[in-house]
């Protein structure tokens, strides 16, 4: 390709954050109408040089040229003068807000130089939504879009300002794979009508799928740049990891035994009074791990709240361990052996201000030997921190470092270790690798098997599906708050899982 | 605000009303009882107003201001100071004097909130501990220079409170001023017809503006808007000094329009109640003034009972009291608070720093 | 992270003299610009504020009224500290303080009559300073209820609750309780019974045992707040509600126990003014207390032996600054300026730690939350 076909260039890209060096001398360029995957793990650095190509981070080093010319961008404001969008990874959209107030926001129409003219910022919308396929309504509030109609509200809200460089930030997270595979259908039809794409991921396959070239990136650097047809996925997962990736969990068949979970017709609320788990029954036995797809936001976060203890439950029923623990508080039901791995670490699991040791006891401190006649027991809870440090591998200067100055990894280690220290026969585990490096997330799957395979009953919640499939035993679909299928993980393909995810009835 | 919040509204002023006309019939006909507490709720309503109306700009824009009381209380005292010193130093006409007085207090109301916004958006203190800090200021400044000026010794008026240039004169508005009766209700002094102006004028600002679309946009989601280029800081700064003036001239209708001389302390709880009219009024203009409205309603019982004071029958002697009446706005500030009446929904990033 | 000793690392002294030093330059920077204000007004700030470290602390007398003036602020700044631990801003140690004092006044006075016998000192004292705190208990665990169960913000119900009980307080010593003496012009109750008094520790001084006995809380409040599992689900609840849920905490009641317990520190401020300084409960006496004890709660950064500290401060400021308006005609008000900006550089450190080029960070501890909840 010609030189003058590149529309942007970043050479040297250096950024330090406190302690870490996130962008070391990063060189990256993007020809007109390409899509040009970003590849690495959490952490690696992607996003924080599309912040700084969006103008949201300054580099303390490095040079940016936009279509051959020099560019000085300093606020998000001159990277969308240069014609640069970007969708990130958590929309930018104000869920109170429409369609069009959410698009105009910013770049406003105005009659008589004060007033909004929402009717002409409409009919811009519908014109550009027209032109790129990209069906969606301007008044409509963007809190009753599905994820997949927001996301493209953020394309046409790029559009809008006529952007011809488009960042999408991890676009496919949140999408079914048939969702993300019409995204693909658009990101190809927008190449075509001359908007090139930088396609941030970590998914292997996606990339191989819809890249021109990719370039990967790991601890800042940019390790090299590779086109689809000269490399394949574990050629990618080493240049990402920077060794050798076993891509599949090795474990032995399950040996499952007594019902441990029992739950009969679920139905919980969300916080607006919305039935977001709608009748939902399954059962999980010990020694084996029940997966339950879907793609976030389909119920799954209400429906492990409710088991837990967390959420009231609006009707059904809840057996644990053999008693009725329908509508319980989370104390009784952690009494009876329920291990819970919150979905978010930092709002549920952790208390950031406390140390390492005080988040070790953090349900246990009233129990004997941590909490005698209401008393604290110092000794104990120190002895307890220094042995599950030790077990379970905790990077800690000290059990008494604020656990917020942990790594996320050694953050949901503390978590892990504490959840698992005690008598445990089910292990609730919600979306516990998200955002980890892999060799976290390795060990976290090795400790699920191993529960499992000590006849625990394991109860996986994920939106990954490569997850989902590497580890379960069985696999149960959500889908707007239902249960649409129960499969033997053995008997069952990605793609099946796909359509169900994306709502196909299993009968069809 | 929904229909249903208006007509609890509707339903407490019409029980309050209602109260006094039984009270007061046989001394006043029902219409003449109800025009004249119109009138008095919509004047003693205003600092509420103003008050809710200064929250109103802040939190929208996604900062937590308790300290309109604090806002009030020193603009009422500054812009007292100011028409004192125009009037008697400076011996300009009492009108003058008295504009120039609101001037100040709405600057007053400014600077507070100026220290406000430095606390809480560059500095990122808590915001709900630095409006304590300008309420514990304010009190201290004011009870400080009241007596420094006032009553100390070496004071500038020589120990003796000067003579002040009175109270803003109420406005006749043609037409509707001489409507029989009912013109009583619009025979207002400025800064409460102003109140009601700037109710309509924050109303259409908010919901119809630019300013106010990137207001609510930096107030819901400030990373959304600093993506499409709108400086964060800059408008809750602004917002924030608007919200200010909002509330500076509330703080002159203690001193310049409800009565002529400032007390330590005057403002009595009222910013706080406007923060709870806020609240209630769902952070809509429309709403929070007719929470306002409310309490308001509340004092013109208050003050329309100590009115009708001997003709109260012995079985409600309890009404007598003006202890046990003044209760009457606390309670139902809690009652609302309760969220019992309806839940309302703050901005989502009401009260957070925006950390980039 | 690198570093995996294990060892918990040995304080030096520069690292325990590190937390003091922002509240010591945010006093420091406060009293140069209340000197500036001094001097504004005509004032000599020098000779200000040598009347008012004389008036404070130069006789044994002045370091007696200190204690006196202490006392309470150290019982109330405790109140508003404890709710700051459990993540609650606690604004109504004003009403919590004053309901005490009336429950301990007509406790104090009446209860004798009541029950037509005169009882020993041993009963009658803890009996009154007990309903005391447990008025002021009653009186913040409403608004706590409020907040767990229906979450109604505790900063505007606690301030709604001040103004309510002043109402009432206004209703009950100008009706009910008011001092019958035909001298009487002012509205207070009557003087309590003898044997309901606190005794002074010396015979010509007015310092008293409540002052011994606001040391001792202290230390019992920090015994409560790091020794025992009550205290652990406090300070969990208050640094992050939904971790303390999910470790099987009742939040709602924790809640609730954390305000009564800061109302029951607010009424025991209170009560110890009834019982062992005025021995009556007057209108007006408490006026300030509320706001004043949030500052001292966050000059002692919430903790238990620095709220002791700045409350022996600002008593010595309120103490000595009667005398600094003696020695100098500088109205006492002075003083509430100063401590609004010694709170004002406390809570906004960032402004000390920019004039001093300050660098060393500490955490930053989460007070409150916004209306969310």
């Amino acid at each position: 390709m010609a030189t003058n076909d590149i529309v942007l260039e970043a050479k040297g890209i250096t950024k330090h954050f406190p302690g870490v060096l996130a962008n070391d001398h990063v060189d990256f360029d993007l020809h007109k109408g390409e899509i040009h995957a970003l590849l690495g793990e959490n952490g690696a650095g992607k996003t924080t040089l599309m912040n700084i190509l969006y103008g949201l981070y300054l580099p303390d080093s490095g040079e940016i040229q936009v279509d051959g010319k020099p560019a000085v961008i300093h606020t998000p404001k001159d990277s969308i003068t240069l014609g640069i969008g970007m969708v990130h990874q958590h929309f930018m959209l104000i869920p109170v807000f429409t369609v069009a107030e959410n698009i105009m926001l910013g770049d406003e129409i105005v009659r008589n130089k004060i007033v909004l003219d929402q009717k002409a910022v409409a009919k811009r919308v519908r014109d550009l939504s027209h032109q790129y396929g990209l069906e969606i309504n301007p008044e409509t509030l963007v809190s009753q879009l599905p994820v997949g109609v927001q996301q493209r509200v953020e394309i046409v809200k790029a559009l809008y300002r006529n952007a011809h460089i488009l960042i999408l930030d991890e676009p496919t997270a949140v999408l079914t794979p048939q969702e993300a595979d019409e995204l693909f259908v658009i990101m190809h039809e927008l190449t075509k009508r001359g908007v090139s794409i930088i396609f941030i991921t970590h998914k292997l396959k996606e990339v191989l799928a819809v890249a021109d070239r990719i370039t990967v990136m790991r601890d800042g650097k940019v390790v090299g740049t590779a086109k689809p047809k000269e490399t394949d996925e574990a050629k990618l997962a080493s240049m990402m990891v920077g060794r050798e990736v076993i891509l599949k969990v090795d474990k032995d068949p399950a040996k499952p035994g007594n019902e441990i979970l029992k739950v009969d017709g679920l139905k919980v609320h969300d916080i607006r009074g919305l039935e977001v788990v709608r009748d939902v029954s399954f059962h999980v036995l010990a020694g084996e791990v029940l997966g339950i797809a879907g793609v976030q936001g389909n119920g799954q976060t209400e429906l492990v709240e409710a088991l837990t203890g967390l959420r009231s439950m609006a009707g059904g029923k809840m057996w644990f361990s053999g008693k009725d623990m329908t509508g319980k508080p989370p104390r009784p039901i952690t009494e009876t052996g329920m291990a819970h791995i919150p979905e978010d670490r930092q709002r549920h699991g952790l208390v950031l201000g406390y140390t390492v040791a005080d988040n070790m006891v953090l349900n246990t401190y009233y129990l004997p030997p941590f909490g005698v006649h209401n008393m604290l027991q110092p000794a104990a809870i120190d002895s307890n921190a220094r042995k599950l440090i030790e077990d379970y591998d905790v990077r800690t200067p000290s059990p008494y470092v604020p656990v917020g100055k942990l790594s996320g990894g050694n953050q949901q280690k503390v978590i892990v270790a504490r959840e698992l220290s005690h008598p445990v026969k089910l292990l609730v585990a919600n979306q516990p690798t998200r955002g980890l490096d892999v060799g976290s997330i390795e060990y976290i799957h090795k400790e699920i098997i191993v529960m499992r395979d000590r006849g625990v009953a394991v109860l996986l919640v994920s939106a990954e599906l490569d997850e989902i499939m590497a580890l379960s035993d069985r696999i149960a679909v959500m889908y707007r708050g239902q249960i649409v299928a129960t499969v033997d993980a053995a008997k069952v393909t990605r793609e099946q899982l796909g359509l169900w995810m994306a709502g196909a009835h299993p009968e069809e | 605000m929904d229909w249903r919040r208006f007509a609890i509204i509707a339903l407490v002023i019409v029980i309050m009303f209602g109260t006094v006309v039984v009270v007061g019939i046989s001394q006043n006909s029902p219409l003449v009882i109800i025009t004249s507490m119109l009138a008095t709720t919509i004047a003693v309503a205003t600092p509420l107003t103003l008050g809710a109306l200064s929250g109103i700009y802040c939190e929208r824009s996604g900062v937590v201001n308790i300290g309109i009381e604090g806002m009030m209380l020193g603009a009422a005292f500054f812009g007292w100071l100011a028409s004192i010193y125009m009037n008697t130093v400076f011996h300009q006409v009492p009108m003058l004097s008295l504009l120039t007085g609101v001037f100040v207090a709405v600057l007053t109301g400014g600077l507070f909130a100026l220290l406000h916004a430095v606390l809480s958006i560059t500095f990122k203190v808590d915001q709900i501990i630095g409006g304590t800090v300008i309420n514990i200021l304010a009190t201290g400044i004011t009870g400080f220079l009241n007596r420094q000026m006032f009553f100390g010794s070496g004071s500038v008026f020589g120990g003796t409170v000067p003579h002040s240039p009175g109270v803003l004169p109420s406005i006749h508005i043609p037409l509707l001023a001489d409507i029989p009766v009912f013109g009583r209700i619009f025979q207002q002094q400025p800064i409460t017809l102003s109140a009601l102006a700037l109710v309509v004028i924050t109303h259409f600002v908010l919901f119809h503006t630019r300013w106010g679309l990137r207001t609510r946009a930096v107030g819901e989601h400030p990373r959304a808007a600093d993506t499409v280029g709108i400086n964060v800081i800059r408008m809750r700064y602004l917002n924030v000094i608007i919200g200010g003036f909002m509330a500076g001239l509330g703080g002159a209708y203690f001193t310049l329009e409800s009565i002529s001389s400032f007390e330590p302390m005057m403002t009595n709880g009222r910013g706080f109640i406007a923060l709870a009219a806020m609240i209630f009024g769902n952070w809509t203009p429309f709403g929070a003034w007719a929470a306002a409205l409310v309490f308001g309603a509340a004092q013109a019982l208050q003050i329309n009972l100590q009115f009708f004071r001997e003709l109260i029958p012995p079985s409600l002697a309890i009404l007598q009291n003006s202890y046990v009446v003044g209760l009457a706005p606390y309670i139902l500030t809690m009652l609302i608070l309760t969220g019992l009446i309806g839940k309302t929904i703050a901005p989502a990033a009401d009260g957070k720093p925006y950390e980039k | 992270m690198q570093n995996i000793d294990g060892q918990i690392p040995v304080k030096k002294l520069r690292d325990l003299l590190n937390p003091l030093l922002v509240p010591l330059l945010a006093i420091f920077t406060a009293m140069v610009a209340g000197g500036i204000i001094i001097a504004i007004v005509g004032g000599n700030p020098f000779a200000a504020y040598w009347g008012l470290v004389q008036g404070s602390f130069g006789s044994a007398a002045a370091l007696s009224e200190t204690a006196v003036w202490a006392t309470p602020y150290i019982f109330a700044g405790l109140a508003v500290a404890v709710a700051f631990k459990g993540g609650l801003f606690n604004i109504g140690a004003e009403g919590q303080l004053a309901f005490g004092a009336v429950m301990a006044a007509l406790i104090g006075y009446a209860l004798p009559g009541w029950l037509h016998i005169d009882l020993p000192a041993y009963i009658h004292i803890p009996l009154t300073v007990g309903l005391g705190m447990l008025a002021g208990a009653i009186w913040a665990a409403i608004p706590g209820a409020l907040k767990a169960y229906t979450g109604g913000h505790e900063v505007i119900n606690t301030i709604m609750m001040n103004y309510i009980a002043l109402n009432i307080t206004s209703f009950l010593l100008n009706g009910p309780m008011r001092d019958p003496d035909p001298l009487n012009l002012s509205a207070r109750t009557p003087e309590i019974a003898a044997s309901a008094r606190i005794p002074t520790i010396f015979p010509d001084l007015r310092v008293h045992w409540g002052f011994v006995l606001a040391l001792l809380v202290a230390v019992i409040i920090w015994w409560l707040l790091w020794k025992t599992t009550m205290g652990f689900e406090i300070r969990t609840v208050g640094a992050n509600p939904d971790a303390a849920k999910y470790a099987g905490i009742n939040v709602k009641r924790t809640i609730v126990i954390t305000m009564a317990i800061s109302g029951a520190l607010a009424g025991l401020a209170g009560a110890i003014e009834v019982t062992a300084l005025n021995y009556r409960h007057e209108l007006g006496f408490s006026v300030g207390y509320g706001f004043d004890s949030i500052a001292i709660a966050l000059l002692g950064k919430t903790n238990p032996f620095g709220v002791v500290l700045a409350a022996i401060l600002f008593g010595a400021m309120r103490n000595g600054g009667t005398r600094m308006q003696f020695m100098t005609q500088i109205p006492v008000d002075i003083i509430s300026v100063i401590q609004g900006l010694i709170l004002l550089f406390v809570a906004a450190d960032a402004i000390i730690r920019f004039i001093y080029r300050i660098r060393v960070r500490e955490e930053r501890v989460v007070l409150t939350r916004g209306w969310g909840g």
